[in-house]
C-alpha cells in the first residue's frame, strides 16, 4: 500500500480553519486515487476531542496530533522538528499545507531539512496515472504560465495549496477515525524565535487570502477619503476591502491590501475592482478569482478584458448606489 | 552588524502589455532587473547599517550577466558583492538554490543577519528564504513589516499574518523575509552608480562554496517541471455603459442579477439592513 497522504491542520486559539478542511478535500481525492489513508496533522496546545471530530466529518481516516504549550502560538522551529520527526517516523507518500502565512514558511524549512522537493501555491493536484507522482499544478510568473511540478524521486511530495482553490465538500456527520497521539521527544518543543504578542488591526484587513467576497479601489478612486465609500459596500457585502497598487503608493491604503504581482495572490468568489485600470501586475493577482466585476469610466480599460460583468461609469456614484442595492434587495 | 541579502534577477515586466485576443501577457525584449521585493530586503539592510554600523553583502545566483542586479545594489549602497555562477548550478529549483547560498553564506560568515525579499516575482515561490534558514539551521521570521528593536544579539520584530500583525523576539544571527512595509527602496546616486560599475565583483564556482556535486543544479533538484502552458486569461464578460439609457439603476439592477446568478448571495449576509455605514 501507498504511503499515507497528510495534510497539516491550522488552528487559531484551537479552533480549526477553514484552510484545514479545504487541504483534506484535495487529500481525499488523491488518498482514493492512491488507495491510501488521508490523515490530518495537527499541532496544538489544548485542542478538543470534537474539534478534532470535525477533521473525521470532512474526510480525514486518521489524525495525528500532537499537543504542547508551544503550539499555542506559530512558531516555525517546533513545528518544523516535530514534523520532521515524524516524517521520519511514518513515511507519508505526500504532505499538503495551505499556501498561507504559517504554511508557506513551515513547508520548506522541513523540506529543505528532509531533503525532498516542494511546490509552492498550488492551484491543482492530480494523480499521474503511470507512476503514482503528486502532479502539482501553480501559476507562475504572475500568472501568465501555468506549470505542472513532480517530485518523481524523494519523498514525501510536499506542497502548499492556495486558499480557496476547492469548494468543500458538507461535512459527513458521525464519520469517525482514528486519533494517534504520538510520542515526540521533549527536546523538539523549543523555539529560538518567542512569540510576544498579537496586533490587533482596525477593521477591514481580514485576510484577503481568506475572503470570499473582496471589494478593491484603485487609482481611479481619486483619494483617501473615497475609500470610505469602498468600505461601506464592503461592509454591506460582508467583504474584505484590497487595493491596487497606486493607492498603496500614495500612501492611501496599507500594504496589507495590496493585490497584485507584489501584493497578495487572491482567489475569492467574487472580486470587484472599482477604478482600477488593470495593470498586468494586478491582474497576476486576481486570475484565480472565480468572479471579476469591474466599474471604470474608461471603456478601454484592461480590467474589462478579464471581468465576467462590467461597468463603465464613475465608480465614485455607482459604489453608493450598490450600497444600497445590497442593502435593500439582498 | 554584517547583513547578507541574497537577491534574485527577474525579468522586467512593467512595460509588458496585455494580448487582447488572448489576454496572455506579450513579452518583447524583457531586460533584467533586481526582483522588486527583493529591493526591500536590501532597504531593510541599509537601514539596519546605518543605525547599527557594519557592512551589507549582496549576493545572487544565476547567469553571468546577473552581475548586472548586484551592480544595481552597490550603487543602493552595499558594500560587496558576490555572484554565484556556474553551467553546474543551472536548472536549480528552490531546494538547490537554497542548498547552494547557504554555502556561499557559511562562507561569508561572520554574519549576524540574513534578509530575504519575500518571494521573487517570476517564480514566486518564497521558499528559498526559509530554506536558507533551515540549511543553516538559523531561527526564521517570514512576512516581516518593521524591525521594532534591533541590539548586538537579538532582534524585536513585527509579522504580517492573516488578518493581523504579530510581534516576536529572535536570537541574531537569523535569517527574515521582508515585506514592502519595511521602508521604500533607495535609488542611487550618479556618483554610488559610477563607483558599482568599476566595483570588483568575485564570481565563485562549486568548487568555492564546496558544494556536493549531486545536491546542485537540475540534477540536485527533487523538483521537475512536467510542462508549462498559457492559461487564458481573458474572460469578457457583459458589459453595461452607464449614460442616458442605461442609468445607475439599471447597472444596480443588472449587478444584483449577477450575484444571483453566480451564487454569490449566500456569501453576503443577511439582515444588514440595519448595518448603516
Amino acid at each position: 500500500m501507498a504511503g499515507e497522504i497528510w495534510t497539516i491542520s491550522e488552528h487559531k486559539d484551537n479552533v480549526l480553519k477553514e484552510v484545514s478542511f479545504e487541504l483534506l478535500a484535495w487529500g481525499r481525492k488523491l488518498a482514493d486515487e492512491r488507495q491510501t489513508a488521508l490523515c490530518a496533522v495537527v499541532f496544538a496546545s489544548d485542542i478538543t476531542e470534537t474539534e478534532l471530530g470535525r477533521l473525521f466529518e470532512h474526510g480525514a481516516d486518521k489524525v495525528y496530533v500532537v499537543q504542547n504549550e508551544i503550539f499555542g502560538h506559530f512558531l516555525v522551529e517546533p513545528q518544523a522538528r516535530t514534523l520532521k520527526y515524524l516524517v521520519e517516523a511514518y513515511q507519508p507518500e505526500t504532505i499538503l499545507a495551505g499556501a498561507t502565512t504559517s504554511g508557506r514558511t513551515l513547508m520548506p524549512y522541513v523540506a529543505m531539512q528532509v531533503h525532498t522537493g516542494l511546490t509552492a501555491d498550488c492551484t491543482g493536484l492530480e494523480i499521474e496515472p503511470e507512476t503514482g507522482n503528486l502532479l502539482q499544478i501553480r501559476p507562475a510568473i504572475g500568472g501568465n504560465i501555468m506549470a505542472t511540478i513532480k517530485t518523481p524521486n524523494h519523498r514525501p511530495q510536499m506542497a502548499t495549496v492556495r486558499p480557496k482553490s476547492i469548494i468543500i465538500p458538507d461535512a459527513e456527520a458521525g464519520r469517525m477515525g482514528e486519533v494517534v497521539t504520538p510520542d515526540i521527544p521533549e527536546e523538539n518543543f523549543t523555539s529560538r524565535v518567542r512569540f510576544e504578542k498579537h496586533i490587533t488591526e482596525g477593521r477591514g484587513n481580514a485576510a484577503l487570502e481568506e475572503a470570499n467576497i473582496i471589494v478593491s479601489g484603485g487609482q481611479g478612486l481619486q483619494g483617501p477619503e473615497s475609500f470610505t465609500l469602498v468600505e461601506q459596500l464592503a461592509d454591506a457585502m460582508g467583504a474584505a476591502i484590497g487595493s491596487s497598487r497606486p493607492p498603496v503608493d500614495h500612501g492611501w491604503q496599507p500594504y496589507v491590501r495590496q493585490v497584485g504581482l507584489s501584493g497578495r495572490t487572491v482567489s475569492p468568489a467574487l472580486y470587484v475592482a472599482f477604478g482600477i485600470s488593470g495593470a498586468v501586475q494586478h491582474l497576476a493577482g486576481i486570475q484565480t478569482a472565480k468572479n471579476i466585476i469591474a466599474v471604470n469610466s474608461d471603456p478601454d480599460a484592461a480590467i474589462f478584458q478579464v471581468a465576467d460583468f462590467g461597468i463603465v461609469g464613475d465608480a465614485l456614484q455607482i459604489l453608493p448606489v450598490l450600497t444600497k442595492h445590497i442593502k435593500e434587495d439582498l | 552588524m554584517h547583513i547578507i541579502v541574497p537577491i534574485k534577477q527577474v525579468p522586467e515586466t512593467s512595460n509588458v502589455k496585455m494580448d487582447p485576443e488572448t489576454g496572455t501577457m506579450l513579452r518583447t525584449a524583457v531586460q533584467g532587473i533586481i526582483n522588486p521585493l527583493d529591493l526591500f530586503a536590501i532597504e531593510a539592510a541599509l537601514r539596519l547599517r546605518e543605525s547599527r554600523g557594519g557592512k551589507v553583502t549582496v549576493i545572487s545566483m544565476g547567469p553571468q550577466k546577473a552581475e548586472v542586479a548586484l551592480r544595481d545594489a552597490l550603487a543602493m549602497g552595499c558594500d560587496q558583492a558576490v555572484l554565484l555562477s556556474d553551467r553546474r548550478f543551472g536548472g536549480s529549483d528552490t531546494w538547490a538554490t537554497a542548498y547552494t547560498l547557504s554555502l556561499a553564506i557559511q562562507k561569508l560568515a561572520p554574519y549576524d543577519l540574513v534578509i530575504c525579499g519575500e518571494r521573487a516575482t517570476d517564480g514566486e515561490t518564497g521558499q528559498v528564504g526559509p530554506g536558507i534558514a533551515a540549511a543553516l539551521d538559523l531561527p526564521l521570521v517570514t512576512y516581516v513589516s518593521q524591525v521594532v528593536e534591533v541590539e548586538d544579539d537579538f532582534m524585536r520584530l513585527e509579522r504580517m499574518i492573516e488578518g493581523g500583525r504579530e510581534q516576536v523576539w529572535s536570537p541574531l544571527p537569523l535569517v527574515l523575509t521582508v515585506l514592502k512595509d519595511v521602508g521604500n527602496p533607495r535609488l542611487g546616486t550618479v556618483r554610488s552608480k559610477l563607483q558599482a560599475r568599476k566595483a570588483e565583483i568575485p564570481t565563485w564556482g562549486p568548487d568555492d562554496v564546496g558544494t556536493r556535486e549531486e545536491w546542485i543544479g537540475l540534477k540536485g533538484s527533487p523538483t521537475r517541471v512536467v510542462k508549462i502552458y498559457s492559461p487564458k486569461l481573458a474572460r469578457k464578460g457583459e458589459v453595461i455603459v452607464v449614460n442616458e439609457e442605461n442609468n445607475m439603476e439599471k447597472a444596480a439592477a443588472a449587478f444584483i442579477q449577477f450575484l444571483k446568478d453566480r451564487e454569490i448571495t449566500e456569501f453576503i449576509p443577511k439582515n444588514n439592513n440595519n448595518g448603516g455605514a
